[in-house]
């Protein structure tokens, strides 16, 4: 009986991982679709100005990757230890890190290397005989 | 009981390992967004994104590239209801669509290149053909295995282990969809915003 039990709880857990549903799909597709078409008129019409125009279809392509995670690579639907996840998280950290760290130091490159700034560099370097 | 767990979690190891992996893939990537992001301006005299892209072309690409992301999870679900055939002709279907999207994207690079756009060009060009031909070659290396598991299918039918090769494809290809989600938004649609 108990072992009857955790077998099924097994196979449970293998089907949880790996595999999807016809309606998961679906879903995961016309969501998309949807998604990618709505990005796709308000760029061609310009519907907004640049700045809004740009975080509303990067907002909709954010919404597109949670759908296609969760629809497509059934992220979310394994039991635990839930490793995929924390995997995932993991990367989402480092995506984070790599893109916003090197945008805020090259956007504000010009800041950090005024010519002043330079100057003095060079000079505090001459004074000590480099 | 110790046994049936044991293969189970055997079974999973290497689609665990193939994830982490995947999500390896993701950060060399977004180091090429970055990159792109950080290089987009610097046109050198040369064309920018606006006066170059075709924007019907790049949602081609990506309804294309969605669709068989789609079928590809099709087959998948046919495969774990053990239909071989209704398997191999979804991921034929799947494989087409990728050969279609290859072909409209290498046009689309020949066309740049043509017309003395290449990645030579200017900062802005070797960004964006270095992020948009490293999610080519990813989509190349995608289209072979598909070949090499199709031929595997044909001959051995679907067995535990040819299902599980067949499961890290199909992740392999969703994730190159979803790659292409924001190359589609930050190169293409991007570049249209503004001159």
């Amino acid at each position: 009986m108990n072992k009857s039990n955790h077998t099924h709880i097994v196979v449970g857990h293998h089907d949880n991982s790996t595999r999807g549903t016809l309606a998961t799909y679906v879903i995961g597709y016309i969501f998309s679709i949807y998604l990618t078409i709505t990005a796709y008129l308000l760029v061609e019409n310009h519907l907004l100005s640049h700045t809004p125009l740009f975080l509303f279809i990067l907002a909709l392509a954010f919404v597109q990757f949670i759908v296609q995670v969760f629809f497509f690579l059934h992220l979310g639907r394994e039991t635990r230890p839930r490793w995929k996840l924390a995997v995932f998280f993991g990367m989402v950290t480092i995506v984070f890190i790599l893109v916003a760290g090197s945008l805020w130091i090259m956007t504000t490159l010009n800041y950090r290397m005024s010519t002043k700034q330079m100057e003095n560099y060079v000079e505090s370097q001459a004074r000590q005989g480099i | 009981m110790s046994t049936s767990t044991t293969v189970q979690a055997d079974d999973q190891k290497p689609v665990l390992g193939f994830w982490i992996y995947l999500m390896t893939d993701c950060v060399l990537f977004a180091s090429l967004f970055a990159t792109y992001a950080v290089l987009f301006r610097n046109t050198s005299g040369g064309p920018s994104g606006y006066q170059l892209f075709s924007l019907k072309n790049a949602l081609t690409e990506t309804l294309v590239l969605l669709t068989s992301s789609f079928t590809c999870g099709l087959a998948m679900l046919a495969a774990h209801k053990g239909k071989k055939r209704q398997t191999m002709a979804w991921f034929i279907v799947t494989f087409v669509l990728g050969v279609t999207f290859l072909i409209l994207e290498l046009t689309e690079f020949h066309h740049f290149i043509q017309m003395g756009d290449s990645w030579r060009r200017s900062g802005f060009l070797s960004a964006f053909f270095t992020l948009v031909g490293t999610h080519g070659l990813h989509i190349t290396v995608g289209l072979f295995w598909m070949l090499v598991m199709l031929w595997r299918l044909a001959r051995t039918g679907l067995g535990k282990a040819t299902i599980r090769r067949l499961t890290m494809l199909s992740m392999f290809w969703h994730f190159l969809d979803i790659v292409w989600i924001f190359i589609f938004t930050i190169v293409y649609l991007r570049g249209m915003i503004a001159p």
